[in-house]
């Protein structure tokens, strides 16, 4: 089974563990396994529409997977997933003090 | 959770800030989380990679974050979350913030205007990611 890095923010969600063995033989359904193994981590991943948040990025090795073949990605057993935040924000349009 | 950040890490943000106005500046908050409180050990810069409209976004990338879990764990510490300014705006977060924040992340926000920063504030976002609840900053 391939192995999922957890990010500091989403261990709350994995009972602290910092990688998750789970099912899958595309990286997508690697992460659909473990939202649904976690079910508190899906609304962290996914949009209400069932697509992965934009600032969530998928890594397998050191790959991004927007560069190999998305969420269709083949992933075996041993191969790593890491999921790494990028961090975004900023302030309201055209609110100022 | 209360945030405990001395006055010299406090100062970098400051100065960060400042540099960066009137563009947004943002790094990483690491240290150690007792359950009971969060201590700010360090603050790391980090390069607001956001392609434009840097006066009110900023963007800190993947590898920078990894980066950042990284170099914190060997030093035995944790990633506790981030900072960033708004400048000429108020101390809170954005729609656009909740849209884009991690769970149990601190993220410190500096408002500030052409000279100082004004106010600072530190909001952690909800599990159901309805919004944010302020925490305390303690010296």
């Amino acid at each position: 089974m391939p192995k999922v890095k957890i990010p500091t923010p989403l261990r709350q969600y994995t009972g602290g563990n910092t990688e998750v063995e789970v099912d899958g033989a595309t990286a997508g359904e690697a992460l659909g396994n473990l939202a649904s193994e976690h079910p508190d981590l899906r609304q962290h991943l996914y949009t209400g529409d069932g697509k992965l948040r934009s600032f969530v990025n998928v890594y397998k090795g050191d790959e991004d997977i927007r560069y190999l073949e998305g969420q269709e990605t083949e992933v075996a057993e041993g191969d790593e997933i890491s999921i790494i935040p990028s961090i975004a924000g900023g302030s309201a349009e055209g609110r100022c003090k | 959770m209360p945030l405990k950040i001395g006055a010299g890490d406090l100062g970098q943000i400051h100065d960060h800030a400042r540099e960066a106005y009137p563009e947004e500046c943002a790094g990483a908050l690491v240290g150690a989380d007792s359950g009971d409180i969060k201590v700010v050990v360090d603050v790391w810069r980090a390069e607001n990679t956001h392609e434009e409209e840097r006066n009110r976004r900023f963007l800190i990338e993947p590898l920078e974050v990894k980066k950042f879990e990284e170099q914190a764990e060997e030093q035995d510490m944790v990633l506790l979350g981030f900072y960033h300014s708004h400048p000429d705006h108020p101390a809170e977060p954005s729609e656009y913030d909740r849209e884009h924040a991690w769970p149990g992340y601190s993220y410190v926000i500096a408002s500030l205007g052409a000279e100082n920063v004004e106010d600072l504030r530190s909001w952690t976002l909800r599990d159901d990611r309805s919004g944010y609840d302020e925490e305390p900053i303690v010296g």
